[in-house]
C-alpha cells in the first residue's frame, strides 16, 4: 500500500534522503514536496563558484525536473507552507494548496541572521543563502562600485572573494580580532587576512556595525567608532538560525532547532525533521556531511528500518576560494591539558598546527598546504596514539617510516576506512571497491556511483589519485582530466578559469594557471587559442602559431605535403559562371584532381603551397570565398531542392540552408560543424546524421542535433519543432553558441551533448527564451569579428611568409 | 673542415614560434625560431611519413609534425617521447640576426 509522504523544503538534506528512500523502498510512498524557493534541488554549497563565475547554475543542479517526473514526485515550486494541521494531518501552502500526509518531513533549513541595526531593510542590503541572493549580487557587481560584507566567516569571505573577482571594491567587516575565528586559530587567520588583502579586499576586524545609512537605498555603513564606510551593496553573512517557526506554531518540541531523536523523529510520531532545522542531541549543524548522515537515517526509518541512528562526527571546514588552501577540524583552543605541534614556512605561506591531548590529535589547522588533512582527520577519528611518530607527525604522512614517499604513496598508505570525501562521508575502501566492482573508468562515473567529489569538489585530487592507484595504467587521467602534460587542469576547469579570471592571452593563461612548460605544446595551444577566440571575440588576437597548419594556411594539407582547396558553394548551389571559373583555375594551375565532396561542393586537390594565394585570387575574382573545409568551424550546410522544385517538399529547404550558411560562416567551433536541411521527412539531405540538421515539415521546422557519421555512426536527437524560419535560425544559432561556449576543444557536438545531457540542452535552448536569446546575441557579436574571408586577406598580402620559401640556395654552388 | 656558410635571410623573416623553409637541391630545410629566439635548422621531412615539419606547431625546442603528431627535437633532430627516428640537423649560424646554413652538410646529405 502506498503512503503519502509530504516534505516541506527541497534543500540538500531531503534531496539526499529521497535518493536513499527510492533505493530502499521504491514505490512505498507517493511523494509531494513544497519548496518556498521556486526551483529544483541544487547544490547550495556551490553558490560561491557561481558567484565567482567558475560554475553556472545549470552545473550545480542536483535533481533536474526530469528526475521528479521519472520518480513520480510532485514538486510545488515557490510554495511556502504556512500551516501544519497535525490533527487533520494536512499542510497548506501560501498559494492555498492543501495536501494530506501519512508521514511529514520538515526540512526548512535555516534563515540568515539579520543584525538588528537601523537601516537593515534598505534596498541594497542582502543576505547570502540562495540563488536569488547570488543573482542580486551579480547584478550589483555590474556597477563595479563598493560593497561591504558583514561577517568574516566562511560565507562572508566566499562572498567577498566572489564580489572582488567580479570587479567590486570590497570591504569585509568582522567583529572578532581575526577572520574565521570559529574555524581558524589567530595565526592562520592572519595568513588568510594577508592573502585576501593581497587580492585587494579590505578587511576591518573588531568592527561593530552601528547602523546602515542611506536615504531610500544603501549608501554606507556606520561603525560604532563613528567611521563611515561607503557602499552600494551590503551583504550580511553573520550566521544562520534554524528555520523553526512553522514547527513551533504546530506545537512541536523546539529548542534551537526542531528537537528530534536519533531516528530524526520529532515529538509527533508522524513527523520527521532533518537538515539545518533539526536539533539532535542538543546540536544543530551547518555543513552538509552531518545533514547527509541525517538523510541516511531518516530514509531508513521511512523505509521501515528503525535500527539506524544518527552518529555525530566532526566535519572539516574548507574555504572554497580558488587558490586558498585551508583546512580546519575539531577543537584547537589552548588548554592546560593540551599540547601542540606547529610548523611554519613563512616564505611558502604555510602554517600547520596539531592540537594533542593525551597523545591523540583533537584538532588540526592547516593553511597553505592541506594535502595531509585526510590523514590527520583519520588519526583523529580513530584516536590513534601518536607517541611513536611525534617527531615527524607534522611533516605529514609521506615522512613517516623513513624516506619521503611520492604523493601517490600517501594515498596508497591510507587505510580503507579513511574518509576521502568529507561532504558525502565516502571512505577510501568504498571508492576503491566501487571502481573495481562496477568497472568504472572515469571521474564522472565515480561521482555518479559513490558521490565522492560530487559536492564541494575539494577532494577531487584525492579521488583521482585513488583511481590511478586502482586502475593503474588503464586509468588515463588525460582522457578525462588534464588537457595535456603541460597542466593538471582539465579542459572544463581551464575554460571556467579563463572566464572567471578574465584571462585574455595565451601567456596570461599559462602564467595564471601555472603551466608546467614555457610555451605549451601542440595539444594545449590550439585549444587555448580556440577558447580565447570564443570567449573574447573582440579583444583576443588569434595566435596563428597556435593553429594547426590547415587553419594557419586555410587549406587542407595532404599526405604528400600539397594542399587541397574547397570554395564555398552556399547551400550546395552553383552556376555556370562559378563552374567556368573553377575550370579555368584547374587548367591554369594544372590541378591534378577535381572532386565533388560529400558536403555538396568542389574540392581541388594537389596544389603546391606557393600557388595557394594565386589560386585564391582567381577564385576570389569569381566571387568565391573560403569554404573553411579545413576549419574547426562551420563547414557545410547541405540541402535538398525543397518546395521550389520537389513535389514532396514542404518548405524552401535550399533557401533556408543558404541563409544559415551565410549567417554562420566564419565561426570557429570546438570541432568541425556540419549542417543539413531536408525539405521533407524523406530527408534527401541526410540531415539526421549531421551535427545539426533541419527536417522541414508542413507545420514548420524540426530541429535535430548531435548526429554523427564518421568513426561513430549515430542518428540525431530532436531538439524541438519550431514554426517559422526565423525561429529555426534562432534555435540553431543559440545551440551552436552553447556548444561553442561549453564543449572541450575537438569535442564533436554529439559527444558534448552526451556529456552534459540532452535534457539540459533542450531546457536551455527550447525551454528558456531568455537564455536562447542571450546565446544568439553572443554568437551575433562574435560573428562581427569572425566573418572575414581568410583567402582574400591572404591574397592582399597577409601572412605572406607562409607561402614563400625563406630562400632558395645551393643550386649554383651544387652546379659548380 | 672548412664550412661554406650560405646566407638565408634574417631571424625577422621567421615568425616567433614558427618556421620557414629553404629550398636546396637536396630537398627542403626547415628553419625554426622558438619563443626564446633560438634558431634551428633541420631537414623538412618527418622521419615517420615524411610530413613537412616546417608546417608544424613549435613549442619549447621541439616541433609537432602536422601529419601524425610526432614530436621532433629541434636540437638533436630526434623524435621525442615513445617514437623512434631522427632527421638530420643542419649547422646554422646566427650573426646578430643574420642567418646562414652550412653547405657541405647538404652536399653530404646528398650522398
Ligand atoms: C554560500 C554557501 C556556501 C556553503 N558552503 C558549504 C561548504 O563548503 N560545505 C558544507 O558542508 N556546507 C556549506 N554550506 C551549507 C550547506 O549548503 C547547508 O548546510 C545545506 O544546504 C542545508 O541543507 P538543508 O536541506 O537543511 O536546507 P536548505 O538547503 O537551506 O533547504 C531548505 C529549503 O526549504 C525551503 N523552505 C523553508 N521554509 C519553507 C516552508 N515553510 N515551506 C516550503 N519550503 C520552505 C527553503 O526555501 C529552502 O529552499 C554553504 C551554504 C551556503 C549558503
Ligand atoms: S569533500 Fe566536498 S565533494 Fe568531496
Amino acid at each position: 500500500m502506498t503512503e503519502k509522504l509530504v516534505i516541506i523544503g527541497n534543500g540538500m538534506a531531503p534531496g539526499r534522503m529521497l535518493e536513499h528512500l527510492l533505493e530502499k523502498a521504491p514505490g512505498h510512498y507517493q511523494v509531494t514536496i513544497f519548496n518556498a524557493e521556486p526551483r529544483v534541488n541544487y547544490d547550495r554549497i556551490m553558490l560561491s563558484p557561481v558567484l565567482s563565475g567558475e560554475k553556472d547554475y545549470e552545473q550545480i543542479i542536483i535533481h533536474g525536473d526530469g528526475w521528479y517526473i521519472k520518480h513520480g514526485i510532485t514538486l510545488y515550486k515557490g510554495h511556502r507552507i504556512v500551516a501544519i494541521d497535525r490533527d487533520a494531518r494536512t499542510v497548506t501552502s501560501d498559494h492555498g494548496v492543501t495536501e494530506s500526509y501519512d508521514k511529514l518531513v520538515i526540512a526548512t533549513g535555516s534563515v540568515p541572521f539579520i543584525i538588528p541595526v537601523p537601516g537593515n531593510t534598505l534596498p541594497g542590503v542582502i543576505t547570502y543563502r540562495d540563488l536569488d541572493d547570488v543573482q542580486a549580487m551579480l547584478l550589483a557587481a555590474q556597477s563595479r562600485e563598493k560593497a561591504v560584507v558583514i561577517g568574516g566567516g566562511l560565507l562572508g569571505l566566499e562572498a567577498a572573494a566572489g564580489l572582488a573577482g567580479r570587479g567590486m571594491d570590497v570591504t569585509v567587516l568582522h567583529v572578532m580580532p581575526t577572520l574565521m575565528d570559529r574555524q581558524l586559530d589567530p595565526a592562520a587567520g592572519y595568513l588568510l587576512q594577508k592573502e585576501l588583502e593581497g587580492r585587494g579586499i579590505k578587511i576591518v576586524c573588531k568592527a561593530n556595525t552601528k547602523a546602515i545609512v542611506g536615504s531610500g537605498k544603501v549608501e554606507g555603513i556606520e561603525l560604532d567608532d563613528g567611521r563611515i564606510i561607503p557602499a552600494t551593496l551590503v551583504v550580511m553573512a553573520v550566521g544562520i538560525r534554524p528555520s523553526v517557526g512553522l514547527a513551533k506554531e504546530a506545537g512541536l518540541a523546539v529548542n534551537r532547532g526542531i528537537v528530534v531523536d536519533h531516528g530524526m523523529q520529532t515529538s509527533d510520531g508522524s513527523i520527521l525533521a532533518l537538515g539545518e532545522c533539526a536539533e539532535v542531541a542538543g546540536q544543530v549543524y551547518g555543513l552538509v556531511a552531518p545533514l547527509y548522515e541525517m538523510a541516511r537515517v531518516a530514509a531508513s526509518h521511512l523505509a521501515g528500518d528503525r535500527s539506524a541512528g544518527f552518529v555525530h562526527s566532526d566535519t572539516p571546514t574548507k574555504l572554497k576560494v580558488t587558490g586558498i588552501e585551508l583546512f580546519s577540524l575539531g577543537d584547537f583552543a589552548d588548554g592546560d591539558d593540551r599540547e601542540e605541534i606547529v610548523l611554519r614556512d613563512a616564505s611558502a605561506g604555510v602554517y600547520k598546527r596539531l592540537v594533542l591531548k593525551e597523545n591523540r590529535i583533537i584538532g588540526t589547522v592547516l593553511y597553505g598546504e592541506t594535502s595531509d588533512g585526510a590523514w590527520f582527520n583519520d588519526l583523529k577519528k580513530k584516536a590513534v596514539d601518536i607517541a611513536e611518530m611525534r617527531e615527524t607527525l607534522i611533516f605529514g604522512q609521506a615522512y613517516q617510516g623513513g624516506a619521503p614517499l611520492d604523493p601517490m604513496a600517501a594515498v596508497a598508505a591510507l587505510p580503507d576506512d579513511a574518509e576521502i570525501c568529507g561532504c558525502n562521508g565516502v571512505c577510501k575502501g568504498r571508492i576503491v571497491s566501487t571502481i573495481t566492482d562496477k568497472g568504472l573508468t572515469s571521474l564522472d562515473d565515480v561521482r555518479a556511483h559513490t558521490k565522492a567529489s560530487a559536492s564541494c569538489g575539494s577532494c577531487t585530487g584525492l579521488v583521482e589519485q585513488l583511481m590511478t592507484l586502482t586502475l593503474g595504467e588503464s586509468y588515463n587521467p588525460a582522457a578525462v582530466q588534464p588537457m595535456c602534460g603541460c597542466t593538471d587542469l582539465g579542459h572544463d576547469d581551464v575554460r571556467r578559469l579563463i572566464k572567471a579570471k578574465k584571462l585574455k592571452t595565451i601567456p596570461a593563461v599559462m602564467q595564471e594557471l601555472e603551466w608546467k612548460t614555457s610555451c605549451g605544446c601542440a595539444k594545449c595551444r590550439p585549444a587555448l587559442n580556440y577558447y580565447l577566440v570564443c570567449d573574447w571575440p573582440d579583444e583576443y588576437a588569434d595566435d596563428y602559431q597556435s593553429r594547426f597548419i590547415n587553419e594557419r594556411v586555410h587549406a587542407n594539407i595532404q599526405k604528400d605535403g600539397t594542399y587541397s582547396v574547397v570554395p564555398r558553394m552556399w547551400g550546395g548551389v552553383t552556376n555556370a559562371g562559378e563552374l567556368r571559373a573553377i575550370a579555368d583555375v584547374v587548367d591554369k594551375f594544372e590541378i591534378p584532381l577535381v572532386k565533388v565532396t560529400g558536403g555538396q561542393r568542389i574540392d581541388l586537390l594537389g596544389i603546391e603551397k606557393e600557388d595557394l594565394p594565386a589560386v585564391w585570387a582567381d577564385l576570389g575574382k569569381a566571387g568565391f570565398v573560403s569554404g573553411q573545409a579545413y576549419a574547426k568551424g562551420l563547414r557545410t550546410v547541405k540541402t535538398c531542392v525543397g518546395s521550389d522544385w520537389c513535389r514532396f517538399g514542404t518548405q524552401d529547404s535550399t533557401g533556408l540552408g543558404i541563409k544559415i550558411e551565410k549567417f554562420m560562416w566564419g565561426s570557429w567551433t570546438p570541432a568541425k560543424l556540419k549542417l543539413a536541411v531536408s525539405g521533407c521527412p524523406r530527408n534527401c539531405a541526410e540531415a539526421t546524421c549531421k551535427d545539426i540538421g533541419v527536417i522541414c515539415v508542413d507545420s514548420g521546422f524540426e530541429i535535430h542535433f548531435a548526429g554523427a557519421a564518421g568513426l561513430d555512426i549515430k542518428g540525431t536527437e530532436v531538439l524541438g519543432l519550431v514554426r517559422t524560419e526565423g525561429e529555426a535560425m534562432e534555435h540553431i544559432v543559440a545551440l551552436t553558441q552553447m556548444y561553442r561556449e561549453q564543449a572541450r576543444y575537438l569535442e564533436r557536438i554529439y559527444k558534448w551533448a552526451k556529456r552534459i545531457g540532452l535534457e539540459e540542452i533542450r531546457r536551455q535552448i527550447i525551454g528558456d527564451a531568455d537564455k536562447r536569446k542571450a546565446y544568439y546575441d553572443r554568437f551575433v557579436f562574435s560573428q562581427k569579428f569572425a566573418q572575414v574571408d581568410p583567402w582574400s586577406e591572404r591574397v592582399s598580402g597577409k601572412d605572406k611568409h607562409e607561402f614563400k620559401p625563406m630562400a632558395t640556395v645551393g643550386y649554383n654552388q651544387a652546379a659548380e | 673542415m672548412d664550412r661554406t656558410w650560405i646566407a638565408i635571410g634574417t631571424i625577422a623573416d621567421i615568425p616567433l614560434r614558427g618556421a620557414r623553409c629553404v629550398k636546396t637541391p637536396q630537398g627542403k630545410v626547415a628553419v625554426f625560431r622558438t619563443a626564446e629566439n633560438e634558431v634551428f635548422a633541420i631537414e623538412d621531412h618527418c622521419p615517420h611519413r615524411g610530413g613537412p615539419l616546417s608546417q608544424g606547431i613549435v613549442h619549447a625546442k621541439a616541433v609537432t609534425c602536422p601529419l601524425h603528431n610526432w614530436v621532433i627535437s629541434l636540437e638533436t633532430g630526434k623524435a621525442l617521447g615513445a617514437d623512434e627516428g631522427a632527421v638530420k640537423t643542419i649547422p646554422l649560424r646566427n650573426d646578430d640576426g643574420a642567418l646562414f646554413i652550412a653547405l657541405e652538410s647538404l652536399m653530404m646529405a646528398a650522398e
